[in-house]
C-alpha cells in the first residue's frame, strides 16, 4: 500500500524575487536571489544542500538541464534535476524534491523555479519551439483557449456578456487590491470595475485585465524531513497533500467535455483533500493561491475545488467570499494576475505566500489565524491540463 | 456519348465594390463588383470547393482522372491535381494533370479529358478550373480581374450534356502574359490585343465548329463563351456571328470580374443551372487560340439535383470593408509583423505522415465503443496524438475504422475572437464544434462576420491554406458559417 506524503516533509526556508519586467536581471541573477533568500531563511549554507530540483519551462531563456541551477549557484557537484510540466512546473519540482526527502534519500533539498519571459520582444508567453509539426493547429493564443471557457460559461449559465464580464471583473478587482498590498508584485495598483469591463479585448470575451501578467522572476524552497524541521526553525510549514493530475487531453476529441470546468483541477483537488483528510474544503481550507492565469480560470477553479457549487461562483464573487477579509481568501498576494507569472516560478511563488501567511509574516495582507493553505498550479489549456494541488499547514 | 455528368462552381464570399479602387487611385471607375479570394484561398482551395460542389451526390470511387487547370497555380513545381485528389479522398491509381499557361487552360483540360475518356484510358474525369490573377495596383486590370472556380465531371454514363463536337485553334499571338516571375498581368495595347486576338480567333473557332456540325445560329439555345477585359467585345463577337443576344450567357464581369481560365466554365455552370433537357449549347473559350464545343443537354440534367453553382454563390456574399483589406489579403504591400512567437517550422514529414487526417479530414470510429473522434495532427497542439491508437472514450487499442469529417456539418459548442493571435484577417476566430453524427474538433473559422458568432450556430468545413513556410503551403480545413442558406 502506497503511503501518503502527509506530514512527512516540511519547508524550512523560502525565497522569492520581485516579479515583473526585470530588464536588468538575467535568469541566473534571479536564481541566485531566490536561492540565497531561501538559504538565509532556513539558516543553511549552499553546500548543506544534498540534492536540487530546477523548474523552468522556456529552455531558450532559462537554460536546459540541471546546469541552469548548478552554474548560477556554482553548486559543487550536486545531483540536480530539471523539471518541466508546463505552468505547473514549480509545483512539480517541489513535489519531486518532497518525494526524495520523504524517501530519506536526501535530508536537505533545494527547489528553484525560474523564468525569464521578457527577453523575447514579444507579447504573451515566450514558450516556443518544439518539434517542427504539420502546423495545422488552431491559431489560438493562451487567452483564446481560456476565453472559450468564458464564452461557454456565459452561454451555459445564461449570463449576458455584461453580466459575465462583470462577474469576472470583480475577481480581477479583488486580485489587484491584494497586489496593491504586495511589495514584490508585478502590478501594485488598484483598478476599478469599469476599467476592467471596458478594457480592450484580447480574446473575446476576455479583456486586457482578465489576463495575468507576463513576468520575470524566481522562487525557491528548502525541503527537509518533517521530524528534522524544528531543528531549522520554530515555524516550519508541513506538507499535508501533494497531488498532480495530468489529463488525457481528450476534451477537444470527446463531445461530452463541457468547457465550463477543468476535470484535472477537480480530480487534483479531490486527491489532495483526501490526502490531507479534508471533508469540507470550503470550511477547512483557510486560504488558497490558485492559478488565475485568466479571470475565468479563477472562477471555474472555485467550482472545481468545491469552494463554490457548480454554476454558482457568481453568487460567492458578489458576496466577496474570496476577498482578503472574506470567508476564504483567494490569491492574497495578488495571484498570477498581479504578482505575475514567470512560468516555472509560479508554483513556488504560490507556496511562498502560503508559507508567509501561515507564519504570520504576510504584512498588510496577513490573514487572521490561517490553519491550512492550498496552492493550485495549472499548466496547459483546457481541455489538456496538468494541475497540481498542494496543501500545507503549520502543525504536523 | 461522352459528355458532362455533373458540374459545380465556386465564388469566394467576399466582393469588393469597384468604387473602392477609384477611391484609392482615382482615374476611371469601372462599375460593379469583383470577387476577392480570401487571404486563405488560392486556386487549389477554390478548385476544391468547385469540385466538392460538382461531386455532391456523386460516387467518388469511380473517378479515375483529375485535371486541374489554372494560370495561377500556387506551385510552379508540384502537381495541383494530386493535392486535389488527396483532399477529395480519391484513390491514388488515377490519372492526374495540371494544365496551365493559357486563359483557355480550362477548356483545354476539358478537351484532353474527353480524349482520355474516348480513348478508354479513363472512365470518369474530374476537371477543376480556378484562377486568381492580379492586376498591378491602380490599373484597369486590378479592377476587372476576379477570382472563381468551376468543375465538371466528364464520362459516358448518366451524362447531363453530351458533347457533340469541338473545334480548336492555336495561335502564337498573346495580348496578355506573365513571365515566370511576374506577379501582375502584363498586356499589349488594347485595340491590337482584341482585333488580332479575341475578336478574330474566337469567331474563327466557333464558325469552324458550326460549319463542321452543320448548325446555324438558330440551332443554338444558349451561347456560352468568355469575355475579354473589354466586355463590349463579347457582345460584338456575338453580333459578328449573328447570334441572338438574348441567348448569350452573361460573362458576369460586372458581378464578379474576369475569372481568367475559369470564366468560360463558370458561365457554362450558370447556363446549365437554367437549361432544360434537349437544348443545344455552344461553349467556347479564348486564350492563345480558341476551343469551341457543341453540347446537347439530356433528360438527366433535370434529375441532377441542385448545386450551389453560380446563382447561389453569387447571392451569398459579404462586402470587403475597403481596398486596404484587399492589399493586405493579396500580400501586395509589406505589413508590420505581430510581436508574437514566430510560427514554428512546418514539417513536411509530419504533413506527409498525417496526409489523410490533414487533407481529407479523416478521423476514426472506435469499433469497440462506437465513439467517433478526430484529432488535430499538430504535435505542438495539446491534443496532437495521431495516428489514433487508443480510443479517447474506452481506451481500447488499435480497433478503429476510418471516418471522414470533411462533408459533415457541425454546431459551434464554444468560440473566441482572438485579437492577440497573428493573422491576416484579425481577430482569429476559433471554434470548438460538434459534428453531426458525432465527433468534436477545434478549428479556425473563416468567411465569418466576427459580430455574428454565437454558440449553437451551424457551420460546415472548408479547405483552406493556413501558412506558407519555405514554399510549403499547408492546406487544412476550417469551419465557416454554412453558406447559401443550406442548413
Amino acid at each position: 500500500m502506497a503511503e501518503s506524503i502527509r506530514d512527512r516533509v516540511a519547508i524550512v526556508g523560502m525565497g522569492c524575487t520581485n516579479f515583473g519586467e526585470l530588464w536588468d536581471k538575467s535568469p541566473s541573477d534571479l536564481v541566485v536571489e531566490a536561492a540565497y533568500e531561501a538559504f538565509e531563511d532556513a539558516g543553511i549554507q549552499p553546500n548543506d544542500v544534498q540534492a536540487c530540483w530546477l523548474g523552468t519551462v522556456a529552455d531558450t531563456t532559462s537554460g536546459m538541464a540541471g546546469l541552469g541551477l548548478s552554474a548560477p549557484l556554482r553548486l559543487q557537484y550536486k545531483p540536480v534535476t530539471r523539471v518541466e510540466n508546463m505552468c505547473a512546473t514549480g509545483s512539480d519540482a517541489l513535489r519531486n524534491a518532497s518525494y526524495a526527502v520523504a524517501a530519506r534519500v536526501c535530508d536537505i533539498a533545494l527547489v528553484v523555479g525560474v523564468e525569464k519571459m521578457k527577453d523575447t520582444g514579444q507579447a504573451g508567453l515566450a514558450v516556443t519551439g518544439g518539434l517542427p509539426s504539420a502546423n495545422v493547429a488552431p491559431n489560438a493564443t493562451a487567452p483564446g483557449m481560456f476565453a472559450m471557457m468564458a464564452t461557454k460559461y456565459f452561454a451555459r449559465y445564461g449570463l449576458s456578456p455584461n453580466e459575465g464580464k462583470t462577474m469576472l471583473a470583480k475577481i480581477v478587482v479583488k486580485n489587484h487590491h491584494n497586489g496593491s498590498l504586495n511589495p514584490k508584485a508585478h502590478f501594485q495598483r488598484e483598478i476599478t470595475l469599469e476599467q476592467v469591463v471596458n478594457a480592450p479585448i484580447i480574446a473575446w470575451p476576455l479583456g486586457l485585465f482578465d489576463c495575468c501578467g507576463v513576468s520575470d522572476g524566481a522562487a525557491a524552497a528548502i525541503v527537509v524531513p518533517a521530524d528534522q524541521a524544528r531543528k531549522f526553525r520554530t515555524d516550519p510549514v508541513f506538507i499535508k497533500a501533494l497531488q498532480i493530475c495530468v489529463g488525457p487531453a481528450d476534451g477537444t476529441v470527446r463531445s461530452d467535455y463541457d468547457y465550463t470546468h477543468v476535470e484535472e483541477t477537480y480530480r487534483a483537488g479531490l486527491a489532495a483533500f483526501a490526502e490531507a483528510g479534508i471533508k469540507n474544503p470550503r470550511h477547512e481550507i483557510s486560504m488558497a493561491e490558485v492559478h488565475d492565469c485568466f479571470s475565468i480560470t479563477e472562477a471555474t477553479i472555485m467550482e472545481d475545488l468545491q469552494f463554490s457549487p457548480r454554476g454558482k461562483v457568481r453568487e460567492d464573487v458578489d458576496a466577496e467570499v474570496f476577498a482578503l477579509r472574506g470567508e476564504i481568501p483567494i490569491n492574497p498576494d495578488g495571484g498570477l494576475k498581479c504578482f505575475g507569472h514567470p512560468v516555472g516560478a509560479s508554483g513556488l511563488r504560490m507556496m511562498y505566500e502560503m508559507y508567509k501567511q501561515l507564519q504570520g509574516k504576510a504584512g498588510a495582507r496577513q490573514i487572521k489565524n490561517p490553519r491550512l493553505g492550498l496552492t493550485h498550479n495549472m499548466g496547459g489549456q483546457p481541455p489538456a491540463c496538468t494541475v497540481s494541488c498542494i496543501i500545507a499547514g503549520l502543525k504536523a | 456519348m461522352t459528355g458532362i455528368i455533373s458540374y459545380g462552381a465556386y465564388i469566394p464570399i467576399h466582393r469588393m465594390n469597384r468604387a473602392e479602387f477609384y477611391r484609392a487611385w482615382g482615374g476611371f471607375a469601372i462599375p460593379g463588383e469583383t470577387a476577392v479570394a480570401s487571404y486563405d484561398e488560392d486556386t487549389i482551395t477554390m478548385a476544391m470547393e468547385a469540385s466538392s460542389d460538382c461531386l455532391k451526390g456523386m460516387d467518388r470511387k469511380s473517378i479515375d482522372a483529375v485535371f486541374f487547370a489554372t494560370t495561377t497555380s500556387p506551385y510552379k513545381e508540384r502537381l495541383g491535381a494530386s493535392i486535389l485528389a488527396a483532399a477529395l479522398d480519391l484513390p491514388p491509381a488515377i490519372r492526374t494533370m495540371d494544365v496551365t499557361g493559357t486563359l483557355r487552360a480550362g477548356t483545354t483540360a476539358i478537351a484532353a479529358a474527353l480524349d482520355t475518356i474516348n480513348a478508354g484510358s479513363a472512365k470518369r474525369a474530374l476537371v477543376a478550373i480556378a484562377d486568381c490573377r492580379l492586376g498591378a495596383p491602380s490599373g484597369d486590370a486590378e479592377q476587372l480581374l476576379g477570382s472563381g472556380a468551376a468543375a465538371v465531371l466528364l464520362g459516358k454514363d448518366n451524362v447531363i450534356a453530351e458533347i457533340e463536337g469541338s473545334s480548336h485553334i492555336t495561335d502564337e499571338f498573346s495580348g496578355v502574359w506573365r513571365t515566370d516571375s511576374d506577379v501582375f498581368v502584363r498586356s499589349w495595347e488594347d485595340r491590337m490585343v482584341l482585333d488580332k486576338g479575341y475578336s478574330a480567333l474566337l469567331p474563327e473557332a466557333i464558325s469552324a465548329l458550326m460549319q463542321k456540325s452543320g448548325l446555324g445560329p438558330e440551332a443554338l439555345d444558349k451561347i456560352v463563351f468568355d469575355a475579354p477585359t473589354n466586355v463590349m467585345r463579347h457582345a460584338a463577337v456575338a453580333r459578328k456571328l449573328k447570334f441572338d443576344a438574348a441567348k448569350l450567357q452573361d460573362p458576369m464581369v460586372l458581378s464578379l470580374g474576369n475569372t481568367g481560365a475559369a470564366m468560360a466554365t463558370m458561365m457554362l455552370a450558370a447556363a446549365l443551372e437554367e437549361a432544360k433537357a434537349g437544348q443545344r449549347l455552344l461553349f467556347a473559350s479564348y486564350g492563345n487560340g480558341a476551343d469551341a464545343f457543341v453540347l446537347r443537354t439530356t433528360p438527366a440534367l433535370e434529375k441532377l439535383g441542385g448545386r450551389r453553382g453560380i446563382k447561389k454563390h453569387l447571392e451569398s456574399k459579404r462586402m470587403l470593408a475597403n481596398y486596404e483589406t484587399y492589399l493586405r489579403w493579396r500580400g501586395i504591400i509589406p505589413l508590420e509583423s505581430a510581436r508574437r512567437p514566430e510560427q514554428s517550422a512546418t514539417s513536411l514529414s509530419s504533413l506527409w505522415r498525417n496526409r489523410r487526417e490533414i487533407l481529407a479530414l479523416y478521423g476514426a470510429r472506435c469499433l469497440n465503443c462506437g465513439t467517433i473522434q478526430y484529432v488535430n495532427p499538430s504535435a505542438n497542439f495539446t491534443t496532437g496524438v495521431t495516428p489514433i491508437r487508443i480510443c479517447a472514450a474506452c481506451q481500447s487499442k488499435d480497433r478503429f475504422e476510418p471516418y471522414r469529417f470533411a462533408d459533415k456539418k457541425a454546431t459551434v459548442f464554444t468560440f473566441t475572437q482572438d485579437n492577440l493571435a497573428a493573422s491576416t484577417d484579425p481577430p482569429v476566430t476559433i471554434t470548438v464544434v460538434d459534428f453531426d453524427g458525432g465527433g468534436r474538433g477545434v478549428f479556425d473559422m473563416t468567411d465569418r462576420d466576427p459580430a455574428k458568432l454565437e454558440v449553437g450556430m451551424r457551420v460546415e468545413m472548408t479547405f483552406r491554406k493556413l501558412y506558407s513556410d519555405r514554399g510549403i503551403h499547408n492546406y487544412y480545413w476550417k469551419t465557416r458559417p454554412v453558406r447559401c442558406e443550406e442548413n
